[in-house]
């Protein structure tokens, strides 16, 4: 019999507002999965790595707070955003090679009753799928097949760099010059992967607010690559991700001198359309690029 | 014993002379690459057996000068470092050999590197302090003294992480990482007398730090393990340690997460919005957005922000674990 898989999921903040179809689709597809999660309802933000510039200690305890309650449940904690992702991972890496950090940590975490021990791994519902449920059980799921269309996987920075850190989480770390988990998804639920040569770039959430000229300049020529390779849609597992290229092709497009509205879908809403679920379980009407093909 | 192998191998090498050539063109090659090889050999290759015009730059052959710096299908590599087998399992056996920059191309591989220089020199890469001509004593650094340096001093300038940043290939205004691991470097060193000078220079709007984009190509290239983001977060620090922010949209949408976290544990992302811009630029700038969001539900209204359980626990924690205040 197989074991059922169980993780204390992280929604990060995104999930539980600007992409509430994110949410929807992480449980529609665990369901069909049969994966258990167990949200997290206690823990916080996790500083997108913007909280860190300003103290970088309080973001130290408080994403090591996130993970006691990973590790109270005895569960892994598992992601569903790559800046939830690299900052948590990154935390956990720093405390679990730092033992005077790590105390320093623990003696804050020890005012609220808590401690941080490091018994609970981390990681992303992406790699949660492909290497924990695994791809070929994933393809017998398959009942539509994707094999109309062309999609371009938009893979997200903070997945696949740093490689280093990536491959102490993930235990085996694609690529980043090269990646191929997304690749190998779409393949696996019967669509065609295209390549182009943004498909691993920022896409310039991050610096949307202090330097609206370069990230919309990143956005613009990752749509327009997706575009130029044929792609019917994009996809990533990253909702900040999402949030830029579904959402700013406007500036974007200002800045490339093209129109680069096109459909950009949760990773998890792809894999959902190929395991029968419905759209509104997908939450395919919260897109601003409209999702057109269904 | 290892065994040496030999795969064929297909280059597509970026041609180009300033003097004679109004674009560039690819010359493609087919060579026996045995295992080995780093990619500097096949660049001596190209020369001493294809075409003797081929050029490129040289000099250590032991991964401390950084001259050779190149990239191969768009991964910035140090080619007297880089082996061929590594690239080969990477991308298999179609090659591209490209300068760091093909926009600031002079000749094939060499690039004039005027610009990495110039905002080398811009943060000040250099100790600063009243030098007494006549000591009595030697001046003393600890070794925790110099831990905080956090190898920051390896950095070779060779130049793949300025060449590999998106930030700064689509703002030439930004300083990029390695000239800000430069100044983190003399910032770091309690001899010096001129962070307050840098963090002028790296806190400055559209050249400095708050223009990262966080993507860590910078730390995934650097072949000497420096970690510019690494001093680039460090930067980020003291500013906000010495006091020296600026208030302005970059600096409040950092401070903005505490603020958020503390109030709802989760962030409350319109919010962060409207505290970094203010009220009315947000509404100019982001308001058609904005709408279209509001209009397919990616907009949660204040009365339906969600919260975290146990949020006392983390005020507490804010409390008593934040370091610095703006």
């Amino acid at each position: 019999m197989e074991k059922k898989l169980t993780y204390a999921l992280f929604t990060g903040c995104t999930a539980k507002e600007s992409t509430p179809e994110q949410l929807m689709s992480t449980y529609a597809v665990a369901e069909k999965l049969g994966i258990e999660l167990v949200e997290l309802s206690e823990a916080t933000c996790c500083g997108a790595s913007h909280l860190q510039d300003y103290d970088d200690f309080l973001s130290l305890v408080l994403n090591a707070r996130n993970i006691c309650y990973a590790e109270s449940r005895g569960m892994t904690m598992v992601t569903i955003c790559n800046t939830c992702q690299l900052n948590t991972a990154m935390t956990k890496h720093r405390l679990d090679n730092d033992p005077e950090l790590k105390a320093r940590v623990n003696e804050k975490l020890a005012e609220v009753g808590l401690e941080y021990k490091g018994t609970s791994e981390i990681t992303h519902f992406l790699y949660a799928i492909i290497d924990d449920f695994g791809l070929e059980t994933l393809k017998e799921k398959v009942v539509t097949p994707l094999s109309q269309f062309n999609i371009a996987p938009f893979y997200g920075c903070h997945n696949i760099r740093p490689s280093e850190l990536q491959n102490e989480t993930h235990g085996k770390a694609e690529n980043p010059y090269n990646p191929n988990s997304l690749d190998d998804l779409i393949v696996t639920l019967g669509g065609v992967n295209v390549d182009y040569e943004e498909k691993n770039k920022c896409c310039g959430f991050h610096a949307e607010l202090q330097a609206p000229k370069t990230a919309a300049l990143l956005t613009g020529k990752a749509l327009m690559g997706a575009m130029d390779a044929n792609a019917d849609w994009m996809v990533t597992p990253c909702p900040l991700c999402h949030l830029k290229l579904d959402t700013q092709y406007e500036h974007a497009g200002h800045a490339v001198g093209r129109d680069v509205k096109m459909p950009v879908l949760h990773m998890q809403q792809m894999v959902g359309l190929a395991l029968g679920c419905t759209p509104s379980e997908l939450g395919l009407k919260h897109h601003v690029s409209k999702v057109n093909f269904v | 014993m290892t065994t040496i192998t030999t795969q064929t191998i297909t280059f597509n090498v970026f041609r180009f002379n300033a003097e004679t050539d109004y674009l560039p063109h690819y010359k493609t090659i087919e060579m026996e690459v045995t295992s080995e090889e780093v990619v500097l050999d096949i660049l001596n290759r190209i020369k001493w057996d294809v075409d003797g015009s081929f050029s490129y730059r040289r000099s250590c052959r032991h991964g401390i000068c950084g001259a050779c710096a190149i990239k191969v299908n768009g991964k910035g590599v140090l080619a007297c470092k880089e082996r061929m087998n590594d690239l080969i399992e990477l991308f298999g056996t179609e090659l591209t050999l490209e300068p760091l920059s093909i926009k600031r191309a002079v000749k094939d591989m060499i690039i004039d590197k005027e610009d990495f220089w110039k905002k080398h020199e811009q943060v000040k890469p250099y100790l600063i302090d009243e030098i007494d001509e006549h000591p009595e004593s030697e001046n003393l650094v600890t070794p925790k003294e110099e831990a905080q340096l956090l190898e920051a001093d390896y950095c070779i300038q060779c130049g793949l992480c300025h060449y590999s940043c998106p930030s700064l290939e689509n703002n030439e205004s930004y300083i990029g990482p390695a000239a800000f691991a430069a100044a983190y470097r003399f910032n770091a060193d309690v001899r010096d007398k001129a962070t307050l000078d840098r963090l002028d220079i790296v806190n400055a709007p559209d050249q400095g730090v708050w223009d990262c984009v966080k993507c860590f190509e910078c730390q995934e290239v650097c072949p000497k393990e420096v970690n510019p983001i690494e001093k680039i977060t460090k930067l980020h620090n003291q500013v906000f340690e010495n006091g020296v922010a600026i208030n302005n949209v970059a600096t409040r949408h950092a401070v903005g997460f505490a603020h958020s976290i503390k109030k709802h544990g989760l962030l409350d992302e319109a919010e962060l919005v409207r505290y970094s811009e203010g009220t009315v630029p947000m509404l100019m700038k982001h308001g058609k957005v904005g709408f279209k969001m509001f209009k397919v539900g990616k907009v949660v209204m204040p009365w339906n922000m969600p919260k975290s359980d146990k949020l006392d626990e983390v005020k507490a924690l804010i409390k008593s674990s934040s370091t610095v205040k703006f």
